[in-house]
């Protein structure tokens, strides 16, 4: 059985990790499409950004809610799954050193998913769905909307079933033996936590198209926004996830950072699969409908045991890297191990930069936010996506683009074209994104409102004097866009010229038989397992 | 590594002493931040927990016609520009009489209705719903925010504090018009 795919592995010269061909080729696919989406919503982004700029104010009213609609869903979805579904092949393939189940189904899933962006994003620019990325009824757009949501998440879910199917393929044949590597737990939980968050949108999203077909007479709104948020912010959670196993990869390709416990860091995943889905609800602290009792127990994370999941990563990761370091012979003082890291290698850089940001902009943004007396001075300001553009944009996105360094050569083995813009891309895009958030924030503490054309309501009936403190804030929130956004192009061209034109690393071929199965008695062992 | 197999018995290994120290640590400010919610609404002096109940728009629409025909002083008149064109529009502006303690705010796409105006140190139940799409209720300066659903009522008990105008912002999208959708509370 082996024998038909021994020869479709190569061996990784820096890692030495055994990966799949076909298998490279679906990771190839997934991770351009996700820049390729990503690409669309940070142009939108930009647009949208300068608009909210009171002294630029660049687009009409229409372009704008349109773009914010677009913006979301291509940020929010397309280029961080696509992405995500790429780590998955990874994960699985190169990591355990495996072949896939069936080579055929990746691609299903690739094209459902592809089928469903071009979809949803056709209805969106074409006029049909100018219902931003929450879509919350009695706003209706095309079904074609939301039936390209569907497929997407159907080929998002057969992607997760792909990888688990990976999984015991590994075991079974006999590529992988024992416990998961850390990495590959990780995208475990990410996994476990996108089947319960498909399943969340599938019930929302199913009946809502419906709907707008005409079948259903009319959609609750309370109950759609509990389903839709079960799906929108358990999301987020695979995403963190994703971008903490990343981290712990980094670590270990830029530094050889190894983890000091693989209890205390796999427990802390375990964490986030039992404490992080029922603190969706903090989206409807000030919904009517919902006791206080419920309301607290659930936006508490469960007594906060993701939060301590969060916060045993914080220790585990950079601790893990000093560990290496010092091994180094970077002993000086303390934190020489600190200032002798690889700084001007970009995922290095990007990760440490997203940990950062993520963690003292988002993760405590979070937490406060999700407090049921500061979420109604909160509510659908501009507080709100100050917060999670330093979570998923700041902490995520960059974690990705730290990430995608190393896929270049390692995966679509490219040498990299632009590398010394590569040096700067996560500086800039970093404290972009900060600025952008900072002045976002603030802004909504003052009371600006989030989605919002004109907060100078020039064609209302009253006119609501902001402070000046409010509009300076707007600025830098446009400021910060700007910077970040150079950031993000810079990242676009060296992932778009390296994937395409960069050098080719040929690679080295070599059979790889399952390891496990040329152990006769392991063989036996697997057979009465 | 964490791209690598673990040792076989990684799950028998001890946590170090600092991971034991930094493990307190976030378990002690978990159970703080846990409490603080509770604590707040037992013990704090803001943001009231607020109701919720099943109204339909219809019902809720007779409500405030009610209240505003048997609570209203004069009407306020107000311009709104559509492009180029000025409108003048009247909307009531009501002053809850004695022992009127129910009030009603009525969003619709794009307005909040009618104007209020209320009593400093007076106690109200201020209830709210929508007649079409979901609305946000952002009481600015103040900048305290709420959800408005249609078919939900969602009632805050509040009782002002300062005098002056206060302005109600929409702060949920509500299609295109949604940046025009302002409310005003007078309080004396």
């Amino acid at each position: 059985m082996a024998d038909t795919y021994s020869n479709q592995f190569r061996t990784c010269e820096t890692t030495g990790l055994k990966v799949y061909l076909p298998g490279e080729r679906l990771f190839y696919v997934h991770a351009v499409t996700a820049v390729v989406a990503l690409l669309t919503g940070g142009i939108m982004a930009i647009l949208i950004a300068l608009t909210r700029w009171p002294a630029v104010h660049l687009l009409p009213a229409d372009l704008f809610y349109r773009f914010i609609t677009a913006h979301g869903i291509n940020m929010l979805v397309f280029w961080i799954v696509f992405f995500e579904m790429a780590g998955l092949i990874f994960a699985s393939t190169a990591v355990l050193g495996s072949r896939l189940p069936a080579v055929w189904f990746g691609w299903l899933n690739y094209a459902l998913m592809l089928v469903g962006a071009l979809l949803t994003n056709y209805m969106i620019f074409t006029g049909q769905a100018d219902v931003m990325f929450t879509s919350y009824p009695p706003l209706k757009a095309n079904p074609n909307y939301y039936l390209g949501i569907i497929l997407f998440a159907v080929g998002t879910l057969l992607a997760c079933f792909h990888f688990m199917a990976t999984l015991v393929v590994a075991k079974k044949e006999g590529y992988h033996k024992g416990s998961y590597p850390l990495f590959t737990f990780g995208i475990l939980i990410a996994v476990i936590l996108a089947i319960f968050t498909l399943l969340a949108g599938a019930a929302t999203y199913i009946p809502t198209w419906l709907w707008a077909m005409g079948f259903i007479d009319s959609i609750d709104p309370s109950l759609y926004r509990l389903g839709f948020w079960g799906f929108g912010h358990s999301a987020q959670q695979i995403n963190l996830a994703a971008m903490v196993s990343i981290w712990y990869l980094i670590g270990t390709l830029s530094v050889g950072a190894v983890p000091l416990n693989e209890k205390f860091s796999r427990a802390a995943f375990l964490l986030y699969l039992l404490g992080i889905n029922v603190a969706s609800v903090h989206h409807l602290l000030v919904d009517p409908g919902l006791s206080a009792s419920f309301r607290i127990f659930n936006a508490s994370y469960v007594i906060y045991a993701a939060t301590i999941g969060s916060m045993i990563h914080a220790f585990s990761i950079p601790a893990a890297i000093e560990v290496a370091q010092r091994a180094k012979g970077y002993t000086n003082g303390l934190f020489e191990w600190l200032t002798k890291a690889p700084w001007s290698n970009p995922a290095f850089s990007g990760m440490a930069l997203s940990i950062v940001i993520f963690g003292f902009g988002g993760g405590v943004t979070g937490v406060t936010q999700g407090v049921e007396q500061i979420n109604i001075m909160s509510h659908n300001t501009l507080r709100i996506p100050g917060h999670f553009h330093v979570t998923v944009v700041g902490g995520t996105s960059l974690a990705f683009m730290a990430l995608t360094y190393y896929a270049l050569p390692l995966i679509m083995r490219r040498k990299l074209i632009g590398e010394t813009w590569a040096k700067y891309q996560p500086w800039l895009f970093g404290i972009g994104i900060s600025i952008f958030a900072t002045g976002m924030s603030f802004a909504g503490i003052l009371g600006v409102p989030r989605r919002h054309y004109d907060v100078t309501f020039s064609s209302a009936i009253f006119q609501v004097p902001f402070s000046a403190t409010a509009t300076t804030m707007l600025g830098l929130l446009g400021i910060g866009a700007i910077i970040a956004f150079i950031g993000l192009m810079i990242f676009c061209l060296i992932a778009a010229l390296t994937a395409f034109f960069g050098e080719r690393i040929e690679p080295k071929m070599e059979p790889h038989y399952p390891p496990y199965l040329k152990d006769g008695e392991v063989e036996v062992s697997a057979v009465a397992g | 590594m964490s791209v690598f197999i673990p040792e076989r018995n990684w799950w028998a290994q001890p946590l170090g002493k600092d991971e034991k120290l930094w493990l307190k640590v976030c378990v002690l400010t978990a159970i703080i931040l846990f409490l603080m919610m509770p604590l707040y609404n037992l013990m704090g002096h803001q943001n009231p927990s607020h109701e919720g109940y099943k109204v339909t728009p219809e019902k809720f629409n007779q409500l405030t016609e009610d209240f505003v025909a048997k609570n209203k002083v004069r009407d306020e008149v107000v311009k709104q520009r559509f492009g180029t064109t000025e409108v003048e529009m009247k909307i009531p502006v009501v002053h809850p009489g004695p022992g009127v303690k129910d009030i009603y705010l009525r969003a619709r796409a794009w307005e909040f209705y009618p104007i209020l105006e209320l009593e400093e140190g007076r106690e109200y139940r201020v209830h709210m719903s929508s007649m079409d799409y979901q609305h946000g209720f952002s009481l600015q300066p103040q900048n305290i925010n709420f959800q408005i659903l249609s078919g939900y009522d969602l009632v805050v008990t509040m009782t002002p504090r300062e005098t002056g105008e206060f302005y109600v912002i929409c702060n949920e999208y509500c299609a295109l018009g949604h940046h025009t959708m302002i409310g005003k509370i007078i309080v004396k």
